[in-house]
């Protein structure tokens, strides 16, 4: 059992863990915070998706112990049912989401995605590399990592556009 | 409520609530991730051990020897379940094969034993620590060396193996024009994104399973005769299900597994099958091969049509229906529809999104594209020339319950820009992409199921809704909250839903898209009965009393729902029984589909560019999410048309690409804006609440739109899917792609 302390949704939280267990694992398991999902546990869904440091990551490829003393935001950091965060009022209101088990994903990934765009941070369908240029080709490009296999793939798309203000395409 | 004659005027007709674009009531749990699906029940298991499924590493063969020592001992682990301690087990009677394998194997990655350890970490270790001696044998994996061993299977689900009218080999003879052509379908995976999943816990002898189950009802009777224990011992609660398509209609193997473990070890236990393992362990939808013969006139008017469909499943399994569209889209006094069967030893397949007409309209869509070349005439104008208002193979005694194909099919060309379109192949050029459009009709069989719910009243007015309907994204929740506001005359906000529960009065379940029409006609027989008791109480006669804004009224007199209600509420429960006026009518939704692709002149890849369609489904209940389903199945119809496909290994029997890296769906870069028109239809002779299902129609026909818009694009006719760029390559010479 290996120690770890990770700041999760602004709280400090000291775990005694495998050093197997993923952070998607610590997550669910170990910190009951069940709104990450598990798809796939092999990188290939999107359903784990979480914010590190930041960053979106797929919370089931990698550790908990590498992310030691880390900040971690989840779907439960980004908004409550009585306090909803901009993106999951946005995804209840285009109807972003069938099923939910994807749903968590596709926000948090939304959510950090957006900030890769304001960062200039280029992705394949980037045009110009130095400017990124806001479309409907870089958000569909940027979100294929967050698989729906409900498919509310447009609605998802009309809902990150009226977060980022960009209303219709 | 018997259900027997055509709806006539009734309160859901007012339209305040049910037809209008709601929000999902569960949408705040969900998007928070607060909705508690079955991997997740901390609150309700705190103590759950975790399971590790084993699967047979052959298909076909017997487990000599299991070793279990090495794992037993390993840390953590509580307990190891094999055939040889589970005691004696039966079989579901919707499981083709058994969910614990053992002596026998019959398939590939059959459960053959579950690890219970105190962490997920250390049941996935032990599980790799297991030693089993298998002695395998020669199985059969291969549909196309097996065809010509097809046999006749039973009538079964879907009606009679074989139908026939007329006198097909005659006018298909005689016909001025010959369509005849093979086609072939992969097996595919649902893939739904939540993986099959249970907690179990037992209290004495009393079971409860927190699982993922379209549904309910099904999963106990089957827990029931597997176990071997009384119906009434166990409890089935699915409240959330990240997905099914079909997938999780049946009791699996998490179910099973997490049951016997947790009697093993003494404590709840929770068991998810990984991903890798769902596609050789849970059932799949059956590859096919389909031969369609059309005779028309040089106008395109059909004289004959033959449909014949080879699929395969394991022993006493069932045929994938492809051939059932064929039976009533399109006219024609001479016809002929085959199913026939090979025994497989692949695993096991059954219902994925619209059995029977995913598939089948792949093939026939793709033949009316063909004969419309062949003729000359449009496809969306051949389509109208070979409507036909009535069961063709039975004739006008059987007129369809209300049939708005020609609507769809004229309103959805004018919406798409279908005129911009030229009929001849390769002539339309975007930069590095041939453009092209295809169409296709939709259709899809409307089915109905007998669905129970009980609905109360309480002393504030709040009225809740209990059936163990399950909401699998398919937006139950919405609507049976939406129908019980509009029986109840409340506003929606102040009705609170309650799902799968197996304490709650038995649904029809979701599959098959029957479950919105039936299951909120089964909560609107509740209501009714539940009027009938308030009406009572109040001193109105029961027939002229009007609900709505939260009162009940009769003429100038009103009283207040809750004050009726009065201090301990009021309860009342039914269920909708269907009689027989899906005999007497062919119920069926329509539908019309329009693609716009770009094939890249050099590398083939194909993009979709432009989706769009028109359905006929009955009344829409909730339009926003009646159109979620509509895109998501376009979306599947995407992936059976371009990539999706299980790759057979014929050598050992198993589907090689079993996970989401290999088995690929569609993402969000594949699909573009897709648009769909609802066009107006109420069919009384569905349902009172004269809706259709919805949640499948999408995906029939959708495949085929993109195959023909490939076509129009590239002057490359493919007929064996996916559509993939080798296969595209391969036909490149002389043809546009060139
Ligand atoms: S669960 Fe992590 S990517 Fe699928
Ligand atoms: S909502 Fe079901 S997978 Fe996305």
């Amino acid at each position: 059992m290996d120690a770890v302390e990770l700041t999760v949704n602004g709280r400090d939280v000291h775990l005694q863990l495998d050093p197997r267990t993923t952070l998607l694992d610590a997550l669910r398991e170990h910190l009951h915070l069940t709104g990450t999902k598990k798809g796939c546990d092999h990188g290939q869904c999107g359903a784990c998706t979480v914010i590190v440091e930041g960053r979106r990551i797929n919370s089931c490829l990698t550790l908990a112990v590498m992310h030691e003393g880390e900040n971690v935001t989840t779907i439960e950091g980004l908004g409550s049912p009585d306090n909803l965060h901009p993106m999951q009022r946005a995804f209840v209101t285009h109807d972003g989401y069938q099923c939910g088990y994807c749903t968590p994903g596709q926000i948090c990934s939304a959510v950090a995605m957006l900030e890769e765009i304001a960062a200039d941070i280029p992705s394949h369908a980037t045009q110009d590399l130095g400017e990124v240029e806001f479309s409907d080709a870089e958000l569909r490009e940027r979100m294929s990592g967050n698989i729906c296999r409900c498919a509310a793939y447009p609605n998802i798309i009309a809902a990150i556009r009226d977060v980022a203000g960009e209303g219709e395409a | 409520m018997k259900f027997d004659r055509p709806a006539t005027a009734n309160p859901i007709d007012r339209g305040r609530v049910v037809g209008i674009a709601h929000d999902r009531i569960e949408g705040a749990a969900k998007v928070t991730g607060t909705a508690p699906y079955a991997y997740e029940r901390h609150d309700a298991a705190p103590n759950a051990a975790y399971g590790w499924i084993v699967g047979s590493a052959i298909a076909k063969g017997r487990i000599a020897a299991m070793d279990l020592t090495a794992a037993e001992v390993a840390p953590g682990v509580l307990g190891v379940v094999t055939h040889q301690n589970a005691g004696p087990l039966g079989k579901g009677n919707m499981n083709t094969a058994h969910l614990l394998g053992g002596p026998a194997v019959e398939h590939y990655d059959q459960a053959v034993a579950l690890v219970i350890a105190d962490t997920l970490e250390n049941a996935r270790d032990a599980a790799r620590l297991l030693r089993i001696d298998y002695r395998a044998e020669q199985g059969r994996f291969d549909l196309a060396a097996d065809r010509d061993r097809a046999a006749k299977p039973e009538d079964g689900f879907g009606g009679p193996a074989d139908t026939s009218a007329g006198d097909f080999d005659a006018a298909f003879g005689r016909a001025a024009v010959q369509i005849d052509q093979s086609y072939t379908t992969p097996d595919q995976s649902h893939a739904m994104m939540e993986p099959h999943a249970t907690t179990a816990a037992w209290n004495g002898d009393r079971l409860t399973l927190w699982t993922s189950n379209q549904m309910v009802a099904w999963a106990v009777g089957d827990m029931a005769r597997t176990l071997k224990i009384p119906k009434d011992r166990i409890r089935v609660v699915s409240p959330y299900v990240g997905g099914g398509f079909g997938g999780k209609l049946f009791l699996r193997a998490d179910a099973l597994l997490a049951a016997l473990g947790a009697r093993a070890v003494g404590r709840p236990v929770k068991v998810a099958i990984a991903r890798s393992q769902i596609p050789n362990n849970t059932t799949h939808r059956p590859a096919t091969i389909q031969r369609i013969r059309i005779g028309a006139d040089k106008d395109g008017v059909i004289d004959a049509i033959a449909h014949e469909v080879w699929s395969g499943d394991l022993p006493g399994g069932e045929p994938e229906t492809a051939a059932m569209q064929t039976r009533l889209l399109y006219r024609g006094d001479h016809r002929r529809t085959a199913h026939r069967l090979a025994t497989l030893d692949l695993p096991e397949g059954n219902a994925m999104r619209a059995p029977g007409e995913a598939v089948g309209m792949l093939a026939l869509e793709v033949a009316m594209d063909e004969l419309a070349e062949t003729c000359g005439v449009d496809p969306v104008e051949l389509r109208i020339r070979n409507d036909v208002q009535y069961d063709p193979e039975v004739g006008p005694k059987r007129p369809f319950s209300s049939r708005k194909f020609v609507e769809c099919l004229r309103q959805g060309a004018a919406r798409f820009g279908w005129e911009q379109r030229d009929s001849r192949p390769g002539q339309k050029r975007d930069g590095r992409w041939l453009v092209g459009m295809g169409m296709a009709a939709a259709f899809r069989n409307n089915l109905v199921a007998s669905s129970g719910a009980r609905v109360g009243v309480d002393a504030q007015g709040r009225v809740t809704v209990e059936t163990d309907m399950t909401d699998i994204g398919t937006g139950s929740y919405t609507i049976i909250g939406q129908t019980a506001a509009e029986m109840m005359g409340v506003p929606l906000e102040a009705v609170t839903v309650r799902l799968g529960d197996s304490r709650f009065p038995v649904s029809s379940g979701s599959g098959g898209q029957f479950g919105g029409n039936s299951s909120t006609a089964g909560v609107y027989a509740a209501c009714v009965a539940l009027r009938t008791k308030l009406a009572e109480r109040a001193g109105f006669p029961a027939e002229q009393v009007i609900f709505e804004d939260g009162l009940l009224r009769l003429g100038n007199q009103s009283r207040p729902l809750a004050a009726v209600a009065g201090p301990d509420g009021l309860w009342a429960e039914d269920r909708i029984e269907f009689g027989d006026l899906t005999e007497r009518y062919a119920q069926a939704t329509f539908g019309a589909h329009f693609c716009e692709v770009g094939v890249d002149i050099d590398t083939a890849e194909v993009r979709i560019r432009r989706m769009g369609g028109a359905f006929a489904a009955g009344r829409i209940l909730n339009p926003k999410s009646a159109r979620s389903q509509v895109i998501g199945a376009m979306t599947m119809g995407a992936g059976a048309a371009l990539m999706e496909e299980l790759q057979v290994d014929t050598r050992f029997g198993f589907f090689v690409n079993h996970d989401m890296a290999e088995y690929v769906v569609p993402v969000h870069a594949d699909i573009p804006e897709q648009d769909v028109l609802f066009v107006e239809e109420l069919d009384d002779k569905s349902s009172p609440m004269k809706a259709k299902g919805v949640g499948e129609l999408g995906i029939c026909g959708a495949g085929a739109a993109i195959a023909n818009a490939i076509y129009n694009a590239t002057g490359i006719r493919l007929r064996d899917y996916p559509l993939t760029i080798d296969k595209l390559i391969e036909r490149a010479e002389g043809s546009a792609l060139a």
